[in-house]
């Protein structure tokens, strides 16, 4: 059991750590450029100084991806319900969200820029919220779709109502795929926020500081900003995948 | 026929929204809805919300005044070539570098145990963050007589994005032989080399195909990205933001730009959607 | 108001699915009758339509032919009424309920009171010897475990009917045996008559009044064989070494493999 645990932890925590030093000899011994690569010593040095900084512009950047990914996932939602009710409202929804899904939605930004004023948080916010849109719809529809065919003649042999077989197996059927597609979309909720910063608009966020620092040569503070980006990822991924224990444990998984 | 009704459904589909977007011109107030300080609804006047009808002619008018000025149309398709071979490029190499991590992945036990937990890391985590700083390379490096190009740095974000996916989805494909199947290729004696190539690849494809699709459609997004935060000039990402620059004075120009940057994330999915053509016989569970 | 004697009753049923690749006749001029409380087994090949028989009574599918009476009432309306309980192969229990709530699913359904439901769950479960997993989940239990869960949902609304496709089909041959000894004494004390879909001929003969053989292409019953063995409740493991048994159990498979065999067929045909 602890040695299962151990390998478990140990071969990627050490991968980690043998990276790392990598990078460190690398950069001090060959003598790299801070341009091309800060070392992480410097990183950190640099991360401790901004600290404030740091934190305030996760903030502002996590606040954006979190209203935009709850806006999102809520629309997703109801729209896979009203698809999986109404033949026609499908054949206009999932075409629709195949090609949202591999379009470049951050491109919308500066549009948005310009329709909602630059000093306004919500372009980035309806950004986050199309980028989320597609993989929450898609999923929870299909999980909505996926009845057993044995329970499905179990409820016609019961004489379910279509309400009460929403209720008792289609609605708690779909959770596990809704979360599924949560998990996916809490990644993908940050990395459009970061990115619809680079697109213009108010400078208060990780991406707005990462591009500032980029253009000013302090390369180290901007790797400490991307650094904070990748922390919020995790957090929304983590505390996503959290959630999913939570509800989802029931389910025998 | 049945081929023809998601295209049509599609078309409906692009209409209602344009028909949505003209009604909300109308009925919302040119201002725009505020409530408590965050902009609910958007500033509807000519210049936010241009007709959609002028967007469709704007892009056969000419870029600029200036005499001899190309119209926006063939800028546009320029420029969306030009992001697509970046892109293409970016593709390519995340494609063979993803692959090859999987065979490494499944072919050692500890490479997989060591590498997937960064590997799943790495998907959660913004590292298209690093655009601005791997775009500074743009003239740095030298390479024996090979000077490192801007647009290099934006193939490079492009294959970064595109690999995660695909070595994902190759990795779930390699490992989807039943252990049935692999404990035939056992009992016949067949080495690692000969059931990656008989079994383990062609097992992988379903798997395979939506990586693909998802890893073109991600390097477009990151060929976009990059091209915005290096200013790389010719491609679409900076089509973008230029036009966005005059559009208070020609606001149908950036919308023109969007629907094609839409256009291009479509059509390079497609394109990788013609491999499966030919891979039909593989095909028989395709998980998306 | 009193039970009809008659629970089903089949006269010239067919039915026929159309199909893009053809139509396929499932089932020909059918004649069945199976009276109240009485244990009728469906054996055959597969593509016999011995489950297709079972959800036409079901009204899951409906017959292109012929007139199908379950209680002096068309299927739907015996749906409707709930005068069946049904189980089939997969015990199809929802994986998100303790045991306690799947047992109590059709009760729900049928707007049943809370208190009640629970109560009547209990029964239920002691009645399958499951009473100490009525919090567990479906994933916690052995196949067998689920099955009984499943029939015990089935028994949920005291039906006079119970449909049954092969509910044992997946499990092993000993938790097999010892379900079919446990479903005799529960039909039993029930009192419901049982449609069972089988295609093991000893567990058609261990468990029937009478056993229905029928044959494929098209789906047909070929002959009906009466087993005049001890009464279900009386039934025990060792029966099945009993002479009668494998005589039974003989007469069963030489309708199943006979050539048109018409001195058994003139047996019990309707």
């Amino acid at each position: 059991m602890t040695a299962a645990l151990a390998r478990r932890w140990l071969a990627p925590a050490l991968v980690g750590v043998v990276g790392l030093a990598l990078w460190q000899t690398l950069v001090v011994a060959a003598d790299v450029k801070p341009y091309l690569l800060p070392s992480p010593t410097a990183i950190a040095e640099q991360l401790g100084q901004v600290r404030p900084l740091v934190w305030s512009a996760t903030l502002a950047t996590g606040a954006n991806a979190l209203v935009g990914m709850l806006a999102g996932s809520v629309t997703a939602i109801l729209a896979a319900l009203l698809a999986a009710r109404s033949r026609s409202v499908d054949l206009l929804l999932s075409p629709t969200a195949a090609a949202v899904s591999v379009m470049p939605i951050v491109a919308l930004a500066p549009a948005l820029n310009t329709m909602f004023g630059t000093t306004s948080n919500t372009p980035r916010r309806l950004v986050v919220a199309v980028v989320v849109f597609a993989p929450v719809f898609v999923t929870t529809l299909r999980g909505l779709r996926q009845v057993q065919p044995v329970h499905r003649d179990l409820l016609r042999a019961y004489a379910a109502t279509p309400r009460q077989a929403a209720r008792t197996v289609t609605v708690p059927g779909a959770v596990p795929h809704v979360f599924s597609g949560l998990r996916v979309a809490s990644a993908t909720a940050v990395v459009a926020a970061v990115v619809a910063e680079y697109f213009g608009g108010l400078q208060n966020g990780l991406g707005s500081r990462i591009t500032a620092a980029a253009a000013n040569s302090a390369y180290a503070r901007a790797w400490a900003f991307v650094l904070g980006a990748i922390l919020l990822g995790l957090t929304f991924y983590v505390v996503t995948l959290a959630l999913e224990r939570v509800v989802t444990r029931r389910h025998g998984g | 026929m049945t081929r023809l009704r998601p295209v049509a459904a599609a078309l409906a589909a692009v209409l209602l929204a344009a028909v949505l977007w003209e009604v909300v011109k109308v009925a919302a107030p040119d201002a725009g809805v505020h409530v408590g300080g965050a902009s609910i609804l958007p500033r509807t006047d000519a210049v936010a919300m241009p007709h959609v009808w002028d967007v469709v002619q704007r892009t056969l008018q000419p870029e600029t005044s200036a005499a001899g000025a190309p119209s926006v149309l063939s800028s546009m398709l320029h420029a969306c070539w030009f992001t697509l071979g970046v892109a293409a490029v970016g593709w390519a190499l995340g494609v063979v570098a993803g692959f090859a991590l999987a065979v490494l992945m499944q072919r050692w036990r500890v490479a997989e145990e060591s590498l997937e937990p960064w590997l799943v890391l790495s998907q959660t985590v913004p590292l298209v963050a690093l655009a601005p700083l791997v775009v500074g390379w743009g003239g740095r490096i030298h390479l024996g007589g090979l000077e490192w190009q801007k647009w290099m740095s934006v193939a490079l974000i492009a294959s970064y994005l595109a690999f995660f996916p695909v070595a994902v989805g190759a990795l779930r494909g390699l490992q989807s032989p039943a252990a049935a199947q692999v404990d035939l290729f056992r009992a016949q004696a067949a080495g690692w080399g000969r059931t990656l190539v008989r079994l383990r690849i062609p097992a992988s494809v379903p798997h395979l195909l939506p990586a693909l699709r998802l890893g073109a459609a991600t390097a477009v997004v990151g060929a976009i990205v990059a091209e915005v935060s290096t200013g790389t000039k010719g491609g679409i990402g900076r089509l973008i933001i230029s036009y966005a620059q005059s559009a208070s004075g020609d606001p149908a120009k950036p919308w023109a730009a969007i629907a094609a940057a839409a256009l291009l994330g479509l059509v390079a999915a497609g394109l990788v959607g013609l491999i499966g053509l030919g891979l039909r016989r593989f095909r028989h569970t395709e998980v998306s | 108001m009193s039970t009809p004697a008659t629970a089903v009753d089949a006269r010239g049923v067919g039915k026929v699915f159309e199909s893009r690749s053809g139509t396929v006749t499932a089932l020909q001029d059918v004649h069945l009758t199976v009276a109240a409380g009485e244990f009728v087994s469906l054996i055959g090949p597969s593509g016999c339509g011995k489950s297709t028989l079972l959800r036409l009574v079901a009204d899951l599918e409906e017959p292109t032919s012929g007139e199908l009476v379950v209680f002096g009432k068309p299927p739907r309306a015996a749906r409707e009424a709930g005068d069946y309980g049904i189980t089939f192969q997969q015990a199809g229990l929802l994986p998100w309920r303790t045991v306690s709530a799947n047992v109590q699913l059709p009760l729900e359904l049928h707007g049943v009171g809370r208190r009640a439901r629970a109560m009547r769950a209990a029964e239920l479960l002691a009645l399958v010897g499951l009473a100490e997993f009525a919090d567990a989940f479906p994933h916690q239990l052995s196949g067998g475990m689920q099955q009984r869960v499943a029939i015990a949902r089935a028994l949920a609304e005291q039906p006079s009917l119970l449909l049954m496709d092969e509910p044992f089909g997946a499990l092993d041959e000993m938790t097999r045996e010892h379900l079919q000894t446990e479903l005799l004494r529960i039909s039993a004390s029930s009192g419901a008559a049982v449609l069972f879909v089988t295609h093991s001929i000893p567990e058609a003969v261990y468990l029937s009044d009478r056993v229905v053989v029928m044959s494929a292409r098209p789906g047909r019953i070929s002959g009906i064989v009466d087993v005049d063995l001890a009464a279900a409740a009386d039934r025990t493991e060792g029966l099945r070494e009993d002479a009668a048994f494998f005589a039974a159990v003989t007469a069963v498979r030489e309708v199943l493999h006979g050539a048109p065999a018409p001195a058994v067929r003139g047996v019990d045909v309707r």
